[in-house]
């Protein structure tokens, strides 16, 4: 197993399916009576959060409560980083505190890598997102739900092959784009980004993908799956896009696109939705959107994340039928 | 004043005889032998170049006195075989006023490693809006040739227009750091498929490359020089290669480090490796070292940019841009153009002495080694190798991108104005060096 979690790059086919295959182990814990597991007793996780995001920050909080480690929750609003403190002075706080993993949301791509590699400290560091980077637990979870679409009580041991999936939007500026493009392509997933030229990266041609320029042309590909993600009203106002109506009626996944969709194409967004915007309300409430199942299984991801890197490899083997 | 006989050194790599020095110039050539009282160099197997001369120089003094300092700086210099340095305007207050110019340049002359020759800003606060004193600036003790807002584009091209205009008045150049900065907001890296990748905000190359296209056609318009700073990209070789063809006045510079490093350097987001204009592919550093080779790029300068450790320990998109580079840049520059056949030692005499003299209107180099000229030279042992670390920086920053690179070439002796600023490979004592030079200059 990988030591920490900072790209879904570092992830081979095997220990991606692992993770999800321990995820469910996690997600049957969710409807004992007693939700509490004991593996990270006497462990301290620290969620460290740069940048706001409550929905990301509480489902770490939770994962980690339900594995019984103590967490400790540092916002970087009102404390002494917004007073000039550095990610190295913080780091070095958090490993005199012996804090066994750090949980990172930064605003800058790269913080998770550094906080894992300069040195300051030797907690197992996982990325809950890093600027316009990666965001690798919301990649898994994305996986993990599409796999329990898809193959229900067989999910496990298989990954995702030959499912199409379009994921439409702010390719450019987008962490959850990064760590989907890259796991659901080792997870054999065929992957199609969707964007108007001006919020796709340069050099995507680079990029195992299939790009398209305009929405109908990706739902006439017949994708098993539409992730839409979130776009930012600001940038309209750095000429990406001319207003949130042209945004909507050529990229938006409008009621009239819904009835394009195949009758198992899952509707998927990372939250939180812009209505109206990169989402129609009948898309966002239909049968086929994920979105509430993302939130549930955002849980039993973490859990798994955290489990396989705190509680120590030789458990990991054993929980998952040992290692090849 | 005694003198100094250097026996044995092979002047550019090509022949080898002694040259005598007194009271700080080349008295002599030839099969020499040693006087009373006179100093002996044993430079066998050395070989001997002239004093180089760095066209861009951040020593940070007045303001940055925490990254470096002249004294710092040209210590620096000395360690690298340099005995000009020219002193980017960028400090604080900035080098906008004949009062700043003056003071930077004195505090060379009283240091004496190196000649410290000021670079004036080309406008109020490198604010880009209203033409500072130039004139002012050129007529100082300091008698500034070249002006720059380096670090920042004379992005206005009627401000830029004016400013080659009027500094061509004083036979002097606009050194411009050519950064479209609509197209590089919040940029970080090159843009490429691995910014895109690193989610790095990508700095593309046409920012480069069309204020380069924009300049040597105001140059040829209104009949000024014109010198690019820090080259970076393929691009802008073919650009600065038409210009010439034309017969535009533009003369250009490469850094050591887009010689060597690329982008992919920024992969594991250490922010050494961040600096502006940003490192580029392979087909740019390629592109660079036959430029340089060929003449389209005149010279080699270090964009030498010291910063303290706190301001590159961060994230990448918090840290500075910026890399110091005068103790490495002739091992540098062995190694990407002496080693790989594209130089000769002559030709390192030319891009890193005889031309950046030239664009800067240095005196005193325009006959590197001759008898007559002022004793400016550095001996090198080109045989040596070694592991580059910390403890090659002379300077009072640590920010070298090449720590723990094999580099070859070590500087064994560096002279300025016939005195040594460096013996045997050690830097000498500031107050050995500010004694000497002071008898050298009275006398």
């Amino acid at each position: 197993m990988i030591q920490h979690l900072l790209s879904t790059r570092d992830l081979d086919r095997e220990a991606a399916i692992r993770i999800l295959d321990v995820a469910e182990d996690m997600a049957q814990t969710a409807d004992r009576e007693v939700r509490k597991l004991p593996p990270l007793r006497g462990k301290t996780v620290v969620n460290l959060f740069f940048e706001d995001s409550t929905r990301t920050r509480l489902s770490f909080e939770s994962a980690a409560k339900r594995l019984s480690a103590d967490v400790i929750t540092f916002s970087a609003k009102g404390s002494s980083v917004s007073k000039g403190e550095s990610l190295k002075d913080t780091a070095q706080t958090l490993a005199a505190m012996g804090a066994d993993a750090i949980v990172v949301r930064h605003h800058d791509s790269g913080a998770a890598h550094q906080l894992a590699h300069a040195g300051w400290i030797d907690a197992a560091i996982i990325n809950a997102g890093d600027g316009t980077h990666e965001h690798p637990t919301q990649a898994l979870l994305d996986a993990f739900t599409m796999r329990s679409r898809r193959h229900g009580a067989d999910s496990r041991g298989r990954g995702l092959d030959g499912l199409r999936v379009a994921i439409v939007g702010d390719i450019l500026h987008s962490r959850v784009a990064r760590s989907n493009v890259w796991l659901l392509t080792t997870l054999g997933a065929e992957v199609h980004v969707v964007a108007p030229r001006t919020l796709l990266p340069h050099g995507i041609e680079h990029w195992p993908v299939t790009v398209h320029e305009h929405l109908d042309d990706a739902l006439a590909a017949a994708p098993g799956a539409v992730m839409m993600l979130r776009i930012q009203t600001e940038r309209m106002r750095d000429a990406f896009f001319p207003s949130s109506r042209e945004y909507a009626r050529e990229w938006g996944l409008t009621a009239e696109r819904m009835t394009q969709l195949g009758p198992d194409t899952m509707v998927m967004h990372p939250g939180p939705m812009n209505r109206g915007l990169e989402i129609s309300s009948a898309a966002a409430d239909s049968s086929a959107s994920t979105v509430l199942d993302q939130v549930t299984n955002g849980v039993s991801i973490r859990m798994a994340v955290l489990y396989l890197l705190v509680a120590g490899s030789s458990e990991t083997a054993d929980s998952t039928g040992g290692e090849r | 004043m005694t003198g100094i006989l250097i026996r044995g050194a092979s002047s550019l790599g090509e022949h080898t005889d002694d040259i005598r020095i007194r009271d700080g110039v080349i008295i002599a050539r030839g099969s020499l032998t040693a006087e009373l009282g006179e100093r002996v160099i044993d430079a066998a197997g050395l070989i001997a170049l002239p004093g180089l001369v760095d066209l861009h120089t951040h020593l940070r003094e007045p303001g940055g006195e925490a990254s470096e300092t002249v004294l710092t700086g040209t210590r620096a210099a000395a360690a690298g075989g340099f005995t000009a340095v020219h002193a980017m305007a960028n400090t604080s207050p900035v080098a906008d006023t004949a009062g700043v110019v003056e003071q930077v340049q004195r505090l060379g002359e009283r240091h004496g490693y190196a000649t410290v020759r000021p670079i004036g800003a080309v406008t109020v606060g490198l604010a880009g809006e209203q033409l500072a004193e130039i004139g002012a600036m050129a007529r100082s003790t300091a008698a500034v040739r070249v002006f720059s807002d380096d670090g920042f584009c004379v992005h206005d091209p009627l401000i830029m227009r004016r400013a080659l205009e009027y500094v061509a008045t004083f036979d002097g150049v606009v050194a411009q750091h050519a950064q479209e900065p609509r197209l590089t907001q919040g940029a970080q890296m090159n843009e490429g498929a691995l910014s895109g990748e690193l989610g790095l905000a990508g700095w593309p190359a046409v920012a480069e490359e069309a204020i380069i296209a924009r300049d040597v056609l105001l140059a040829q318009h209104v009949g000024a020089r014109l010198h690019i700073c820090h080259v970076s990209t393929a691009g802008s070789v073919e650009v600065v290669r038409w210009a010439k063809a034309r017969g535009i006045a533009v003369t250009a510079e490469a850094t050591p480090h887009h010689l060597l490093l690329t982008e992919d350097l920024a992969r594991g987001y250490d922010a050494r490796f961040k600096v502006n204009p940003p490192l580029r592919r392979d087909e740019d550093v390629l592109a660079l070292r036959a430029a340089l080779a060929d003449g389209t790029i005149d010279i080699v300068a270090t964009d030498h940019a010291p910063h303290p450790t706190e301001a590159k320990e961060c994230t990448w998109a918090e840290a500075a841009f910026g890399m110091v580079g005068l103790e490495s840049a002739l091992s540098i520059v062995q190694r990407t153009m002496v080693d790989t056949g594209l130089l000769e030692w002559r030709g390192v005499a030319r891009v890193l002495s005889t031309t950046p003299a030239e664009i800067g209107r240095v005196p005193g180099y325009a006959e590197p080694l001759e008898v007559g000229s002022p004793a400016h030279l550095t001996l090198i042992d080109a045989s040596s190798e070694r592991t580059w670390s910390v403890a090659d920086l002379r300077g009072r920053s640590q920010n070298s991108p090449f720590v723990g690179e094999t580099l070859p070439g070590r500087v064994v002796h560096t002279l300025h104005r016939g005195v040594s600023t460096v013996l045997d490979a050690e830097l000498v004592d500031a107050e050995t060096v500010a004694a000497a030079h002071e008898a050298v200059t009275r006398g």
